[in-house]
């Protein structure tokens, strides 16, 4: 059996400040991580090789990116999966939701065409839109979970634990099949130095879109129906008060005072 | 144009099965699938197809063609509590931007209202600014499916051609969103929190890039309709016009069992479903200041004290500490309620974005340099666990007054 998890790189969002004068982002130093999400996923992925492993399940890790996504791929396969592809050309940038799930469905089909099960992250953290995956699968012409927590595999379909905006779902589907996750009891772990070593032996092959046979009419901004008109500055706030706290007494007494004058609070 | 590759195709009928407008069938004697004059390419056979044989090949809408697609959509998701179904909040939202956008445009505004037994929604979408319902009843869209509801509106929007369609950037809203606009080709602008029409009548979509340092003005020149999700508490509803009347039109719809191909087992309601953090007026909302799981007593009694509801950033969630619907944030839920205390939260950008659009935000925290500050109207330099105890104790003696 085979999963493919598929992954993104982005920035390591806590460390992402704004230069108070210009208000542009300030990228110098901030380090570029495997999109937490992504590494449910894939944990989510090695936990079901393990629990399964009457089905010698091989997870494939897959990316679209720039050349330096190679590390994050090379920390998937740091904590557990066997072989990655990383696809990347100059031709793929600039691409909206649609271009990114044409190149990720011509990824998926060429190079592991025999898959029985697509996991990916439920959302990017610097994104946060949670489209694309769902636009793979219906490319692939596959049914979707989104929103996952759980996975179990049983013959050729799979059950699904589901988060709702009220609550769960137990889902069921057949394979092959496309499920995203969020965090469930999944965690981001910290690879032994045996894994560590490991992952130098296995396989990272990057792959071009020529590879693909993809033209840029297919992938990247001219493929893009979105399009960027322009970009500005978020409308800024003025915050108002900050008080001294270290007497918590009168901080309390002010901040009622400030609850009563504004209306949240009846005088009494 | 539907191309059938005819290598492929091994005339097992599923795309007979599926389309929603008896649009394509299979040859008796060739035994190869045939596409009828009536296709509206709306994709549902070339997703259902097991052998790779059918393909739509969509092309950049040319200038004219522009102008044949009219009028504003919005996806009309519900609801169903304790076995009554209401219309989502966030329908109500869309439609008064809606409004607003087919007013500009001189269209007017629909819903797409899939589900079975839920004609009794529609006069309420009229009094919020809808002026036709496009009614979708089946036995089989009883309960939300990815694969139904898509095959549903695929083939409505396929066949009444809008020029924007609007979803509420809810889970299902963003299970189903691309997934219609990955069927027809479309573009999708995920979050936006401000929707306009410029001067040469394009859809002009503002969202946060970068995690929200950004705002970046998207748009869909060469593809129709296009498509946005807006996230619930971004727009203001319109006052209702309880007089205000509109348009059913009943939708004759075809779906077979072998549409849907994911079942639901068990639905659970969560013990904490009363929790709308979405809804609540006032929000006392905890962060990793908080440090043990075991301090956020006091952010329940301040809560209690309140009539308030909890929630918290990211952090808390993935400790675990609290339900991930009770999360504010790029990642957990926009809120706006009339007052937002943030206790123990640094403010990243994340979760700013998640609340900035509160009335009121107070901020409770001991790193005088927390980003919360600048955007709080009230803030206080000092410790969450010296201050709120003084707090409740004030608001408990003004209750025995």
């Amino acid at each position: 059996m085979k999963i493919v998890v598929l992954v993104k790189q982005v920035p390591e969002a806590d460390k992402v400040a704004v230069d108070p004068e210009t208000g542009t982002l300030i990228r110098e130093g901030v380090a570029s991580i495997l999109n937490p999400y992504c590494e449910y996923a894939l944990d989510e992925a090695v936990r079901l090789k393990e629990s399964y492993s009457d089905k010698n399940i091989e997870v494939v890790a897959i990316s679209m990116g720039p050349p330096q996504t190679k590390s994050a791929l090379l920390r998937c396969l740091e904590l557990g999966a066997d072989k990655a592809y990383l696809l990347s050309d100059r031709k793929f940038a600039g691409s909206d939701v649609w271009a990114t799930s044409t190149a990720l469905k011509e990824g998926v089909s060429k190079l592991e065409p025999g898959f029985d099960l697509i996991i990916t992250g439920k959302q990017a953290i610097d994104g946060d839109t949670a489209q694309v995956p769902a636009e793979t699968a219906e490319q692939l012409g596959i049914p979707q979970i989104t929103y996952g927590t759980k996975i179990k595999i049983e013959n050729k379909r799979i059950e699904v634990k589901r988060e709702t905006d009220e609550g769960y779902q137990i889902l069921s589907t057949r394979l092959p099949a496309l499920v995203t996750m969020s965090k469930g009891s999944n965690i981001r772990r910290i690879p032994s130095m045996k894994q560590v070593l490991d992952s130098r032996k296995k396989p990272l092959d990057v792959v071009s879109a020529d590879d693909l046979g993809l033209d840029e009419n297919k992938v990247g901004l001219k493929a893009s129906p979105t399009q960027v008109s322009r970009v500005f500055a978020p409308p800024t706030k003025i915050g108002g008060d900050v008080i001294d706290g270290s007497d918590p007494k009168i901080a309390a007494q002010k901040l009622l005072e400030y609850l009563v004058k504004n209306k949240y609070l009846k005088d009494v | 144009m539907l191309e059938v590759d005819i290598e492929a195709c091994t005339g097992c009928k599923v795309c007979e099965k599926v389309c929603p407008f008896a649009a394509i069938i299979v040859d008796p004697e060739t035994k190869k699938a045939i596409v009828l004059d009536n296709c509206t390419l709306c994709g549902t056979c070339v997703n259902a197809c097991r052998f790779d044989a059918l393909s739509i090949e969509r092309k950049a809408v040319s200038e004219e063609e522009l102008l044949m697609y009219k009028d504003v959509f919005v996806w009309g998701e519900w609801e169903r509590k304790e076995g009554k179904v209401t219309t989502k909040n966030v329908v109500f939202e869309l439609l008064g931007k809606g409004r607003e956008l087919a007013d500009k445009l001189g269209e007017s505004l629909a819903v797409v209202l899939a589900g079975d037994n839920i004609d009794h929604l529609t006069e309420e979408l009229f009094h919020y600014g809808a002026d036709k319902v496009y009614l979708c009843e089946h036995e089989l869209l009883d309960q939300y499916s990815t694969d139904g509801y898509a095959t549903v509106i695929s083939s409505v929007i396929a066949a009444e051609k809008p020029s924007i369609v609007l979803f509420g950037a809810t889970p299902n809203g963003r299970d189903l969103a691309p997934r219609i606009a990955g069927r027809l080709a479309l573009g999708l602008t995920a979050d936006c929190t401000g929707l306009d029409i410029d001067e040469s009548r394009q859809l002009i979509q503002t969202r946060p890039a970068f995690g929200g340092n950004i705002m970046a003005s998207i748009y869909s020149p060469y593809t129709r309709p296009q498509m946005s999700s807006v996230r619930p508490n971004v727009f203001p509803k319109l006052k209702p016009d309880k007089t205000k009347q509109g348009i059913v039109e009943e939708v004759d719809v075809k779906l077979s069992p072998i549409n849907i191909r994911t079942k639901i087992i068990k639905e659970i309601i969560s013990k904490d479903e009363g929790i709308k953090i979405e809804e609540a007026n006032i929000l006392v909302s905890a962060g990793r200041g908080i440090g043990l799981k075991e301090n956020l007593g006091i952010i329940y009694e301040m809560a209690e004290e309140l009539d308030a509801t909890v929630s918290g950033s990211r952090a808390l969630i993935d400790l675990g500490w609290l339900p991930h619907p009770q999360q504010v944030g790029q990642s957990g839920k926009t809120v706006a309620p009339n007052l937002y205390f943030a206790l123990g939260i640094s403010g990243a950008i994340q979760h700013l974005v998640g609340m900035t659009s509160s009335d009121t935000i107070i901020a409770i925290n001991k790193d005088p340099d927390a980003p919360i500050f600048k955007i709080a109207d009230f803030g206080i330099v000092g410790d969450i666990f010296e201050v709120i105890p003084e707090f409740i104790k004030l608001l408990q003696t003004r209750k025995q007054k």
